[in-house]
């Protein structure tokens, strides 16, 4: 492969700075105190410091799930972690002119204006710093249709009944290692409720900065769409460059109701370590939504760009009939880069749809497998599913694995799996170099086809974040 | 317009140019013939500046310019075009948006306006009449799922909306039936200009029957053996290469 082909795919991670922030930090490792501490820290009501101790409890009887997936990293010492990390300023803020100007000048750096007036109307944003949510925007404009969009620290505290009700329903804190420790020690989050039959009218969106060395994330988002409700979710992510890997074990829940439809996109882009391998986030992410009613229609989409390791199989329950189920995913890999992602759809309800477009990218010495789990339950008559699954190899040191896992239960239901290799050839690149196109063009264009499919389901402010984050320009509208 | 002297050029170790000589002037048609293995597809490569050959000797003069010396783009950019004899598939990208930037790449390097959708579809209107081809072509993805005779018509259609000023048709009859290959010739000799030239490369006599060269040449073992008019042909096509290579010709 050329040297200009492998410089392309080898940009600069751009969002690596520091922020230069007092921070009100715990000391490492974990234990009960600890996580009786974070509760205590953020005021919570007693039903969640039991529910953090079960899991707590639990995990210590878990083993880590080292042996399955498709990954390899050292041994994790969890109690060298910092649980909770906050900046000092952090406190509940009335406005956005209380919010640090420190932490103002981080989003703004990333890209992010919290400044509700420079914001490009029809998206607010929740920003979460370390282990805690600086600042959300536009509240007051949805709570004028019903719909709450807030911290999880303060929908702890505002809303604890919607909260206790809907926590752990879909990812229960027993779900697995990452899960039980997520709920065991989560500190903040996103918490989203859209009452019924209410269309929410803008896109709402986390992003999630990491930026004390040696801390852990573990955010946990709840996102609850009642009958007939509609709304769209981005998260986006970046952290430090820093030569020890750090951990985000997050956990987000979606429950769509009767008729109801969640739209949820990320584009992640954790720092991923360098060239050799040192440092990068580790992302171990449990991600399920639960179509709880018949007609629900949860949807996601991804664009998995960074992470020295990423694991996440973002999954539908499809639980009422005729409901649908949707995963679209760009996992790009590069250096030394390992994910092991997919999905999981499972068919309970009669005529319920799952479709699943999974496209892989392999760069540098990158490893990308794919791994998807359908499962067709007796009683979900006439379900079917589409899955594609693609590869790409640019250069041959990468590699590429797909592990489908099909459970058909009833007869009636049809499961179909496609799945291809290619490679970015000399050939290729040749063909649009001789048409006038430079390499990094070329690549862009070849890239770009081949996750098209994956960003026509982008919303359009992320469309153009995952378009900057392949190095690639989007196609235009001709043809 | 084009000056190749002593060319060499050779993939991984194996030598397979053994120095070219030939000139190419502006409103000239050159046919490269000869048989498999003497060199025809690897000189278009080489004019084309694909990175599997390496030269090794000689020089090549593309209107005063090196032409070795250029990237490919470069020369695409200056006006070279290559009709791949197995044109390359790029699945998700339209012919539309793929022709649209390549033609922009090369308004650009000229120091044009880039054209927009609109003015791009009004030009794409006319040059699809010269192939036959409805516009609904252009909303198909790059070569993909498009049968081998599809896939020179597209070369040629690509052809049409570049405008080169030097144009290297390689095995562009191969694979074509009798109505591809009349459609294919068509387009090319309506393309013809005073001020642009074109290399044809090929095995066999058929194409020459619809583009008429000025000059034929024949290469055996990486050299040109003989040049002709355009009777040269039509010799070969009746006594085959063997009676200027020495050797049995392949079937």
């Amino acid at each position: 492969m050329t040297a200009s082909v492998e410089s392309l795919v080898n940009q600069q991670y751009k969002y690596g700075f520091v922020t230069d922030i007092e921070a009100d930090t715990i000391p490492r490792g974990l234990n009960e105190d600890v996580i009786r501490l974070i509760s205590a820290k953020k005021g919570e009501p007693p039903f969640m410091l039991e529910w953090r101790l079960r899991a707590y409890r639990r995990w210590l009887t878990m083993e880590e799930p080292h042996h399955w997936a498709n990954i390899q990293y050292p041994a994790i010492d969890y109690q060298d972690i910092i649980y909770y990390s906050a900046p000092k300023s952090a406190k509940p803020v009335a406005s956005l002119e209380e919010v640090d100007p420190k932490l103002l000048q981080t989003y703004e750096k990333l890209g992010i204006s919290l400044s509700e007036q420079k914001r490009l109307s029809g998206v607010a944003v929740d920003a979460i710093f370390d282990s805690v949510s600086v600042a959300t925007t536009f509240k007051e404009t949805l709570a004028k249709q019903g719909i709450v969009f807030c911290s999880f620290s303060e929908a702890v505290r505002e809303h604890p009944d919607l909260v206790e009700k809907y926590l752990g329903s879909v990812v229960p804190y027993n779900d697995n290692f990452f899960a039980a420790l997520n709920s065991a020690v989560f500190s903040d989050g996103s918490f989203v409720y859209v009452p019924k039959g209410v269309r929410c009218p803008m896109e709402l969106s986390t992003y999630f900065r990491i930026n004390t060395a040696n801390a852990g994330q573990f955010e946990r988002t709840l996102i609850v769409a009642d009958e007939g409700a509609y709304v769209s979710y981005l998260e986006g992510c970046t952290a430090p460059r820093r030569d020890n890997n750090q951990l985000h074990a997050a956990v987000v829940e979606l429950v769509a109701m009767a008729g109801a439809q969640i739209k949820y996109s990320t584009v992640q882009n954790w720092y991923a370590g360098d060239e050799e391998g040192k440092g990068g986030i580790y992302n171990f992410v449990t991600k399920r939504g639960k179509c709880a009613g018949a007609g629900a229609k949860i949807s996601w989409t991804q664009v998995e760009t960074g992470s020295a390791i990423t694991w996440k199989y973002p999954s539908v329950i499809l639980q009422g009939d005729d409901t649908v189920g949707e995963f679209y995913s760009v996992a790009v890999v590069n250096g030394r880069q390992q994910a092991d992602t997919g999905t999981k759809m499972i068919h309970l309800g009669r005529r319920s749809r799952s479709t699943i477009v999974s496209k892989g990218i392999s760069a540098g010495q990158g490893n990308n497998s794919y791994r998807g789990q359908v499962k067709v339950l007796p009683r979900a008559e006439g379900a079917r599913n589409y899955t594609q699954c693609d590869s790409m190899l640019i250069g041959n040191r990468c590699g590429a694995h797909t592990f489908p896992y099909i459970d058909v239960q009833n007869s009636s239901s049809s499961v179909e799996h496609e799945a291809s290799t290619s490679k970015i050839g000399e050939d290729q690149i040749f063909y649009c170099k001789q048409r006038g196109l430079n390499t990094e063009n070329a690549i862009s264009m070849i890239v770009n086809g081949f996750c098209k499919e994956v960003f026509q389901n982008l919303p359009m402010e992320f469309a153009v974040e995952a378009q900057k984050l392949l190095g690639i320009s989007l196609e235009g509208s001709v043809g | 317009m084009l000056e190749i002297r002593n060319l060499h050029a050779r993939a991984g170790e194996t030598e397979i140019l053994k120095g070219i000589d030939l000139t190419v002037r502006a409103g000239e048609v050159h046919a490269v013939m000869g048989p498999n293995g003497s060199g025809k597809s690897t000189l278009a490569q080489v004019l084309a500046g694909h990175p599997a050959f390496e030269v090794t000797e000689g020089s090549v003069l593309y209107d005063g310019r090196d032409l070795l010396d250029m990237d490919p783009e470069e020369r695409a950019q200056a006006g070279l075009f290559l009709a791949f004899q197995y044109p390359v598939e790029i699945p998700g990208v339209t012919n539309a948006y793929f022709l649209r930037a390549a033609l922009n790449e090369i308004r650009k390097a000229r120091g044009q306006e880039e054209v927009d959708p609109i003015e791009f579809l009004e030009l794409v209107d006319q040059k699809l009449k010269l192939v036959e081809w409805g516009p609904e072509v252009m909303s198909r993805q790059v070569n993909a799922g498009f049968s081998g005779g599809e896939k020179k018509r597209n070369e040629i259609l690509q052809m049409a909306i570049l405008e080169p000023r030097l144009a290297i048709l390689d095995e562009t009859d191969s694979g074509l039936d009798i109505d591809a290959l009349r459609i294919v010739a068509e387009g090319v000799n309506r393309l013809r200009r005073p001020d642009n030239a074109t290399i044809v490369v090929t095995h066999y006599q058929r194409l020459l029957n619809y583009i008429v060269p000025d000059f034929v040449h024949v290469l055996y073992d990486g050299q040109i053996v003989k040049s002709g008019g355009k009777e040269l042909a039509l010799e070969l096509e009746a006594k085959g290469y063997e009676w200027l290579t020495g050797e049995a010709a392949p079937a």
